[in-house]
């Protein structure tokens, strides 16, 4: 009884001889995509220090940069074009790249740790503590005793104090949920958000409320070669940890079940992703102060071209995040010139659209599930 | 491998979710953990995989107790078949697959070609290897279950862990599911919901009912009329099927149960039995 059925047979690829993976080709390739990348980083940084008022020959950028390195090239330029590019831009557009890798990375983090593709680094409170030490800093004048790197300094422990306060409400009975994370990180947020913006409507210093909204942006001006340090420290340990885990982080956002079943410890690893994430972020956040997008919208752009295997989105990401921000501080400091934009006011107008272009021109491969 | 569970209990707060369970499965064994919704049998797989620890009891593989093996030790040993999906993040199946290879690996080391073998055998002992470079998540309920199936084998253990496997599948995938299972010859525990597949395909059984084991033994043993009316609440025959040989049961609507003469349902069920041949 009943009628018969009729079910395409699936069994048919399993008589002829197994193709070639193209998941297996794709690993081979990949170190070609890296190289590609670095690559393109270093014309990147190099063009983005020809740019600006004073035109200079990307040649003379190498040259310029050789001889304060090693002292053996020569060659002919004035001694203002030396200082434009090795005292002031060389450092900015380094730190612009240290800033994009960073905040990737730190996103990818992020976002694998609490398995939501909407988390960025600031999902735990951070740029809105960093805010609320920066306006005290700006406006108030606290912290006056640590100098020049007051605002560094202040918004580095802010961001660590929201930190320690979300990790440690969001905590329940010894473990870590996603969920409270979030929603903890969110609430802290707003209350110090709102601190942030009692304090800006009280003031009377026009001059530093434009500063602190030009900070609350991002910015990368005025970065000193001293400034490169610890960033550079920054990303390149916590970059190098990300990716020895990668495997652990795969596990992780296929699953908090499927990540035990397959040996990690996911309460104690996530902690530990927070704390690398936290550091990460805290160091750019004094640096550049709240610079959004990047990590939120670059591991997703990664991800549409690489899949979400943590091996390839991790080192794509930061390169593709140093390209991105310092093309990004290339248009704030150009387009409006001699005036500086904020750079979250250019990664809005350009990154925004371009995100939703790429996402409706490559839907298969983002959210195509439920099909 | 062999499992054996020494009465766990797990409570949250003052509500025991296990009390006293107590489990063995044998080496090569397939054992099934059945019960209503809420009865525990997922708390009790959680506990065998270590998403949750019992506060009293012990549970361990091989004369270990799991608990003290560390993480990537456990995993080793005990593959787990989930219900869980990566939601947002896409995969391909070779990925998804090659996860498996977590606990083996450590932080420093890089696949190599014998774990994509291992990837690859397990795709094709599960029929999915011309699947490898599809998105995870444009796979059916029966391809996807498969491909975790795949990524158990993958991962080695000799233990597996199933939780309901069968759930929202079709029919034939139902069965296509459990034959595979069936076929790998490892030792398998695993909670399953459809009574009529436990007693097809499993060696032994547990009944759960409100956090305790309330029957265990063979389908024959467990799958007794009263039990049946007890636990799940249902009225029901237990026939055996003439070609299987294996346990049948047939759920009786509420009005059937009142009917004068039984003998009618059991003419009619036996139609519908003997009505295939």
């Amino acid at each position: 009884m009943g009628a018969v059925v009729e079910r395409p047979t699936q069994d048919q690829g399993e008589t002829r001889p197994a193709p070639a993976l193209r998941s297996k080709r794709r690993d081979a390739r990949f170190p070609l995509v890296v190289l590609a990348l670095a690559a393109a980083l270093l014309v990147t940084l190099t063009l983005a220090v020809t740019i600006g008022p004073v035109a200079i020959a990307p040649l003379t950028v190498w040259q310029i940069a050789l001889s304060r390195l090693t002292g053996l090239a020569s060659g002919e330029w004035s001694a203002a074009h030396e200082n434009i590019v090795w005292l002031i831009r060389l450092p900015r557009v380094f730190l612009a790249a240290l800033v994009g890798a960073g905040l990737a990375v730190v996103g990818v983090a992020m976002q694998a740790a609490v398995r939501n593709p909407l988390a960025d680094p600031y999902i735990l409170g951070i740029s809105s503590g960093a805010s609320l030490a920066a306006v005290l800093v700006i406006l108030l004048g606290l912290f006056k005793f640590f100098g020049i790197y007051s605002l560094s300094v202040a918004a580095f422990f802010g961001s660590v104090m929201s930190f320690v306060i979300v990790l440690t409400l969001a905590q329940n009975r010894g473990t870590l949920s996603p969920v409270r994370l979030i929603l903890v990180g969110v609430a802290l947020s707003f209350v110090l958000s709102a601190g942030t913006s009692f304090i800006i409507f009280r003031a009377d210093d026009a001059e530093g409320i434009m500063s602190v909204l030009f900070w609350l942006q991002g910015s990368v001006a005025g970065a000193k070669w001293s400034y490169l340090t610890i960033p550079s420290v920054a990303v390149l340990i916590g970059t190098t940890y990300l990716v020895l885990q990668a495997r652990p982080l795969n596990a992780l956002i296929a699953g908090e079940e499927t990540a035990i079943s397959l040996g990690v410890n996911t309460n104690r690893f996530r902690r530990v992703l927070m704390v690398v994430a936290a550091m990460i972020t805290g160091v750019m956040v004094a640096l550049a102060g709240a610079v959004g997008f990047v990590g939120l919208m670059m591991p997703h752009t990664v991800r549409l071209f690489v899949g979400s295997d943590h091996r390839r989105v991790l080192p794509v990401s930061l390169l593709a995040g140093a390209i991105f921000l310092v093309w990004v501080d290339v248009l704030a400091r150009t387009i409006v010139q001699p005036e500086e934009m904020p750079l979250g006011v250019i990664t809005g107008f350009i990154g925004g659209p371009f995100f939703i272009w790429l996402m409706r021109h490559r839907r298969d491969a983002l959210g195509g599930g439920g099909s | 491998m062999t499992l054996h569970v020494e009465n766990i209990t797990w409570r949250v707060e003052e509500h025991t979710i296990l009390r006293d369970v107590a489990v063995d499965v044998a080496a090569g064994e397939l054992v099934g953990v059945l019960g209503p919704n809420g009865s525990g049998k997922s708390s009790l797989l959680r506990c065998i995989y270590r998403a949750l620890k019992p506060d009293a009891g012990y549970i361990a593989l091989d004369g270990d107790n799991v608990w003290d093996l560390d993480a990537r030790e456990a995993a080793r040993r005990t593959a787990t078949v989930l219900q869980e999906t990566p939601g947002e993040f896409e995969f391909v199946v070779w990925e998804m697959v090659l996860m498996g290879r977590t606990p083996h690996k450590s932080m420093f080391a890089r696949e190599n070609a014998e774990d994509h073998d291992l990837v690859e055998n397990a795709l094709a002992q599960v029929g999915m290897l011309s699947f490898a470079d599809r998105s995870f998540s444009t796979l059916s309920g029966g391809e996807k279950q498969r491909v975790l199936i795949a990524r158990a084998l993958a991962q080695q253990a000799r233990f597996l862990i199933l939780d309901e496997p069968t759930n929202h599948l079709d029919v034939r995938y139902q069965l296509e599911i459990l034959d595979l299972v069936r076929g790998l010859q490892v030792t398998t525990f695993t909670a399953l919901h459809d009574l009529n597949l436990a007693a097809t395909y499993c060696d032994r059984l547990y009944i759960m009912a409100e956090g305790e084991i309330v029957a265990a033994g063979t389908p024959e043993d467990v799958f007794q009329p009263a039990l049946l009316r007890q636990v799940f609440g249902v009225e029901a025959e237990v026939q055996v099927h003439p070609r299987t040989e294996k346990l049948h049961i047939v759920f009786l609507p509420a009005h059937a149960a009142s009917l004068p003469d039984p003998a009618p349902v059991e003419a009619s069920a036996s139609t519908v039995l003997v009505g295939g041949r």
